[in-house]
């Protein structure tokens, strides 16, 4: 782990609608790694996710205190500008959603609405993306084609593309395989491993295996709290806490 | 409950819906065959090209081309204006605010009260704001009741479309550092084809309204050319011509109402065309 983690959590507690979603969450998210934030369907799990790009002021009735420190600037302080964090992060939902226009456009909506204008830049930046997704040789005959055309595998990493564009330093991903077919899923999954190298990447998951196979970390949440945060093998194979043990073994789910 | 019981509702609930759509097919059948029946023999060139004319109502020379192309100026007028109006209000109620806000949750059943407002009311209340700006009965006028009467149903449609986006995709062009007003963009763009079928309801609503243009837009035999003057709609056309007691002007009653018909047909052809070739598009 780094002595100076990118995201750092302090006294976290998430509301929304009078439930106490979130309780007391305090975490380092270790860099240029993958964590995986695992737990029983509504455990918090992918509201924990969405504090860190600030998704959750989206939702009708939602309190947060605490801190979230990405890069030592804590998100939630009043003055935060909310589109800056947000560039720092790219999310990978579900399902793909792939902007209403083409393959090229999708790629540089990003880029575009940050300022820049110019094509050969553009035209660069698109190629590196789709080719570090691996899509550009699937697509580079039609560029300017609809992006909803591609198959589901090919859109999500389109979304990933369209993502990295901005450069981001941190990529978020919920459950982002659990729409695709194993082959997609298993492109990218890969991605993430090799993508560790350059990002920080948090994902959510329940998919045990999934967090086996990619991460480096795990963090399970319980009911809104973090019971066990640590190596993989370590949370999986050798569990300190009683409860990770039974949501490992498949005793509670 | 046996297999006969339940096969004898099946039997019955088949024989109701078919009825149902029996009867809605068959009005519109009887609706359309009336007006062609009634209305060809008195559509002539004229009708659709000439202004009325002395002693029009009468039974001599002239059209309603007046009445065509005040409906077409209230109508398309209004529905510009309203989408002008609609757009923002939507763009505010479900991309700007919060999802399940109290604000656009109350809005949303302002609006709902509004939709059922008949639309005499509607006038009326324009009327009032008329006389209260100094306004005659004008083309601007009947813009402004028709506006009105429109935002309701623009704002309703434009809602119910973009309830159709998922959230995901708003929260794709959030997390990749859009500000709101360039996420509402890409939001827009994607329901294209539902802003044409707004478009569609509202102008199709507002050339076929009498109520909210019977005081306000006034009538005129005059072919309108400024936005202060009186003008003639299509239906207060129908309803005056209908009115006499003389067959040819009740005839050419009929052949108004099928040009209405004709305008509207155009008007559901050409959204319908736009929004499927946009469908395809994306």
């Amino acid at each position: 782990m780094t002595q100076h983690p990118l995201i750092r959590v302090r006294d976290l507690n998430v509301h929304i609608d009078g439930q106490h979603i979130l309780k007391n969450i305090n975490i380092s998210i270790p860099d240029k790694s993958v964590t995986s934030i695992i737990g029983p369907s509504g455990c918090g799990k992918t509201t924990l996710l969405k504090t860190f790009n600030r998704l959750l002021d989206d939702t009708a009735n939602v309190t947060v205190s605490g801190s979230v420190l990405v890069d030592d600037e804590d998100i939630y302080a009043p003055h935060a500008e909310v589109t800056h964090i947000r560039k720092k992060m790219g999310l990978l939902s579900q399902r793909p959603y792939p902007l209403p226009m083409s393959i090229y456009d999708n790629v540089a909506y990003g880029p575009r609405i940050h300022g820049i204008r110019d094509k050969s830049t553009l035209d660069s930046i698109v190629e590196k993306q789709l080719k570090d997704t691996g899509l550009w040789d699937e697509v580079k005959e039609r560029l300017h084609g609809p992006a909803n055309k591609l198959s589901i595998g090919q859109q999500q990493r389109l979304c990933l593309a369209r993502g990295l564009a901005v450069q981001p330093e941190i990529i978020l991903g919920d459950e982002s395989t659990s729409a695709l077919d194993p082959v997609s899923t298993h492109t990218i999954e890969d991605l993430f491993v090799r993508l560790k190298e350059q990002y920080t990447i948090v994902l959510v998951t329940h998919i045990l295996r999934q967090a086996r196979r990619i991460s480096d970390y795990i963090i399970f949440v319980y009911m809104g709290e973090i019971v066990e945060f640590g190596p993989t093998e370590e949370v999986l194979l050798h569990p300190k806490e009683e409860l990770t043990r039974q949501y490992v073994k498949g005793f509670i789910s | 409950m046996g297999i006969k019981k339940r096969k004898t509702e099946e039997t019955i609930v088949k024989i109701l819906m078919i009825s149902a759509c029996v009867i809605v097919g068959s009005s519109l059948f009887l609706i359309v065959g009336t007006i062609v029946v009634k209305g060809i023999p008195y559509l002539t060139w004229d009708m659709v090209s000439k202004a009325p004319q002395g002693g029009f109502y009468i039974g001599k020379e002239g059209g309603v081309l007046n009445a065509i192309i005040g409906s077409l100026y209230v109508a398309g007028g209004a529905t510009v204006l309203g989408l002008i109006i609609s757009i923002p209000i939507s763009v505010y109620l479900n991309i700007y605010l919060k999802s399940g806000s109290l604000l656009s949750k109350s809005a949303k059943l302002a609006y709902d009260v509004l939709f059922g407002i008949p639309s005499i009311v509607y006038g009326a209340f324009a009327f009032s704001i008329m006389i209260w700006l100094g306004v005659r009965a004008s083309l601007l006028g009947g813009v402004i009741a028709v506006t009105l009467l429109i935002i309701p149903i623009l704002v309703r449609t434009l809602d119910e479309v973009i309830a159709t986006v998922p959230r995901e995709l708003k929260h794709a062009a959030l997390s990749l550092g859009a500000t709101r007003w360039e996420t509402a963009k890409v939001i827009l763009r994607q329901i294209k084809p539902g802003i044409y079928t707004a478009v569609l309801l509202s102008f199709g609503r507002g050339v076929g309204d009498v109520a909210s243009v019977l005081f306000t837009a006034g009538f005129s035999d005059n072919i309108p050319i400024y936005i202060d003057e009186p003008a003639a709609t299509l239906p207060l056309a129908i309803f005056f011509q209908l009115s006499s007691p003389i067959p040819e002007v009740q005839g050419r009653a009929y052949a108004s109402a099928l040009i209405l018909t004709l305008i509207i047909l155009v008007i559901v052809i050409v959204s319908h065309f736009l929004a499927t070739k946009h469908k395809h598009k994306l």
